[in-house]
């Protein structure tokens, strides 16, 4: 009886769907046509979501300046972006803005690699960027890469200096390379500020566990830490949670977060004239998907590339402290960043190095 | 009115009511439901792309709709499958770029190794309930948060630190360039049809052996089982173990199919989860799991395209095709409802 229950239902919704095909197959192809004379940009988001406060969110804002810029429309020959909810979603997300003919199209997070590198193979004629990531030798797919450590040198610096219990934290998401430039990049410039500060560094395992960065955020507190960088997506959110609850029960607690990839000012607001955020570490990824936009616009798509961005063209830095932080180390962060630039300090990639 | 007619209107009026519900969530929200079904419809079914596309998300449906059904049918609830699914997933991933051996071969050892390593992982929670009596759901849900992490940390061993293992060799791979070409680059692989010949296994298993009536029996009467001289330990413990293997062969689709390798997970996949409303939906039984399983995939892939197509935000497009799926489920309720129906007119005559 079920089996013919489910066959029937399966027959309907096949009916249904195509009396409702019949009926909105025409608009397509008109659509279809505006988009050959403009130059249409896309992205597609991993699983973080194009509101996830971080790098998806950046680089839609990016495209959505460029499309501002030129006079572009959200959709099919403009600009538009697709989200993805699931690992198995990105080759058919790729696929389907390419079907939609978007002359460019940004894959945000090094999620995206495996997805990347297969549909560049099969759509010789697509042009894909991948931000964070390196996909080598596909002639094209642009790879955008962010010097994190460097802007992570100057947050140490930073820290450091105004830390007043001489410990300071760190929270990463996952293990693994790119987390691991976050974290070289603090301690060295930690180091370099205060040869005796205490680091305490622990991995949340997770970009989206925001209970986990909360426990950690909790502990590194307690036990004496008074400034937290984190690079853990999601999960960071739960430092700030932490670090506004107890700013919130005790006004005088000396408690600060050190914000990643955007300036996560906002996230940190107490009340009006409470902030518990020092300074965000910023990748900027708008400024990059912009200029890598422009690029292909004008026929130059850097197409198995490489490109890096870091504080020498402005690619990272850190955010406005807001008088946050005093003089002394506004003048010391600007100090290392031009040593930086000038190749006088050589900031480590990779922890232990 | 006649039971038949019955019969054919309940699946009717279930989809109907999910459709005009989803199409009202859609307007409230403010887009075009008429689009957002058609950009549905062609997401599934528009051409040889989006049919393969639709076909390899079904595959591993139907694995995990059948080991939480075949838990089910032995009386226990298998809520691990997404942490057996990722153990049988890192397996395949391993064997399949670790040894280079000819095809016919290296593909049945990379499918048996992810079996395997289901199956371990189903065995745990298993043999805890024979032995110790310790409720299967809470062992199998902690097991899926411990699959996650076990796998991320051996994925970081296995590709010396990196993200992601290395692709399968083409002699493990399920996908096929013939494919490939007859879908227009779809990720359509031939784990489909061991998905079916899974399916014609577990119904042959419970409906045409001992073991199975064995099995059975013991979910429905351990001790009448056990008067009747049964092993229910022994019992148990394979239920449990054939309902992982199951599992397992689902995370094979994935490593030998879908992506050829495993990526660090961030969360759970999902599919093992799915894959309890897949049984459910199918009453449990194989071949209404395949059915289930082919509703499930196709809503998925097809709900894909809605936000692509129509506009219509990857949340609103999740409201509506949970409530699709919750009406074609709740079909008793309208059952009820013509039944009263019917009887209310027989009276007035």
């Amino acid at each position: 009886m079920k089996k013919r229950k489910f066959g029937l239902a399966l027959a309907s919704i096949f009916a249904a769907g195509s009396i409702l095909a019949a009926c909105g197959g025409g608009e397509e192809t008109e659509k279809k046509e505006s988009s050959e004379d403009t130059f249409s940009v896309a992205m597609i988001t991993d699983t973080g979501g194009v509101d996830d406060k971080s790098f998806n969110q950046s680089t839609w804002e990016g495209i959505q300046e460029f499309g501002k810029e030129n006079g572009l429309e959200k959709g099919d020959g403009g600009f538009d972006y697709l989200q993805s909810s699931a690992e198995s979603e990105y080759v058919t997300n790729l696929n389907n803005l390419i079907r939609r003919d978007f002359d460019l199209i940004f894959a945000v997070g090094f999620a995206l690699h495996n997805a990347v590198a297969e549909v560049a193979d099969q759509q010789p004629e697509a042009q894909i960027a991948i931000i964070d990531e390196v996909v080598p030798d596909k002639e094209n797919v642009a790879s955008i890469m962010f010097r994190a450590n460097e802007a992570s040198y100057l947050a140490g610096v930073a820290a450091a200096q105004e830390s007043k219990s001489g410990k300071i934290g760190f929270i990463g998401g996952m293990t693994g390379e790119i987390i691991g430039g976050f974290e070289a990049g603090y301690v060295a410039g930690a180091k370099a500020a205060n040869p005796d500060i205490e680091i305490d560094i622990e991995y949340a395992e997770s970009f989206t566990d925001a209970a986990k960065g909360q426990q950690i955020a909790k502990r590194m507190y307690d036990s004496g830490a008074d400034i937290i960088f984190h690079a853990a997506g999601n999960a960071g959110n739960g430092l700030f949670t932490e670090a506004k609850e107890r700013k919130q029960k005790d006004p005088d607690a000396n408690v600060w977060v050190i914000g990643v990839d955007r300036d996560q000012y906002d996230e940190g607001k107490v009340d009006d004239s409470t902030n518990v955020v020092l300074t965000s570490v910023l990748k900027r990824v708008d400024v990059a998907a912009k200029e890598v936009a422009n690029q292909a616009k004008e026929g130059n798509f850097p197409g198995g590339e490489l490109i890096t961005y870091g504080l020498a063209d402005e690619g990272v830095g850190l955010a406005d402290p807001r008088g946050a932080v005093s003089e002394e180390t506004v003048a010391a962060v600007e100090d290392a960043r031009q040593k930086i630039i000038d190749g006088e300090i050589t900031v480590p990639e990779q922890p232990g190095e | 009115m006649s039971k038949r007619a019955v019969n054919i209107l309940v699946p009717l009026i279930s989809i109907i009511l999910g459709l005009v519900i989803g199409a009202i969530v859609m307007a409230v929200s403010g887009f075009n439901p008429i689009d957002g079904y058609v950009a549905l419809w062609n997401g599934i079914f528009m051409d040889s792309y989006t049919m393969g596309e639709t076909i390899r998300q079904i595959t591993p449906y139907i694995f995990s709709g059948l080991a939480v059904a075949f838990a089910f049918r032995t009386g226990l609830f298998n809520i691990g499958v997404e942490g057996q699914l990722i153990m049988g997933w890192l397996a395949a991933a391993w064997v399949g770029q670790a040894f280079e051996l000819p095809k016919i071969i290296h593909l049945p050892l990379a499918l048996l190794a992810a079996a395997a390593a289901g199956a371990l992982w189903a065995f745990i929670p298993g043999f805890l309930k024979a032995k110790l009596q310790v409720h299967e759901v809470i062992v199998t849900i902690m097991l899926n948060y411990t699959a996650i992490h076990v796998a991320n940390a051996l994925i970081g061993v296995i590709s010396g630190g990196g993200e992601r293992t290395d692709k399968v060799h083409e002699s493990a791979s399920l996908r096929a360039h013939y494919l490939e070409a007859m879908t227009d680059y779809s990720r359509l692989h031939w784990g489909i049809l061991v998905a079916l010949l899974a399916v014609v296994f577990m119904w042959f298993l419970l409906e045409r052996t001992t073991l199975g009536y064995e099995l059975k029996a013991v979910g429905f009467n351990k001790n009448a089982s056990e008067y009747a001289g049964m092993n229910v330990k022994k019992n148990i413990i394979l239920a449990m173990v054939i309902s992982g293997a199951f599992a397992g062969l689902g995370g094979a689709m994935e490593a030998l199919g879908t992506f050829e390798n495993i990526s660090k997970l961030h969360a759970a996949t999902g599919i093992g989860f799915d894959g309890i409303a897949v049984a459910l939906l199918g009453a449990n039984q194989p071949f209404g799991v395949l059915l289930g399983a082919i509703l499930f995939g196709a809503l998925k892939n097809g709900g894909l395209n809605m936000p692509s197509e129509a506009g219509i935000p990857t949340e609103i497009v999740s409201i509506v095709i949970a409530l699709i799926i919750f009406f074609i489920a709740s079909g008793y309720i309208i059952r009820v409802a013509l039944e009263r129906f019917g009887k209310k007119r027989k009276e007035e005559k």
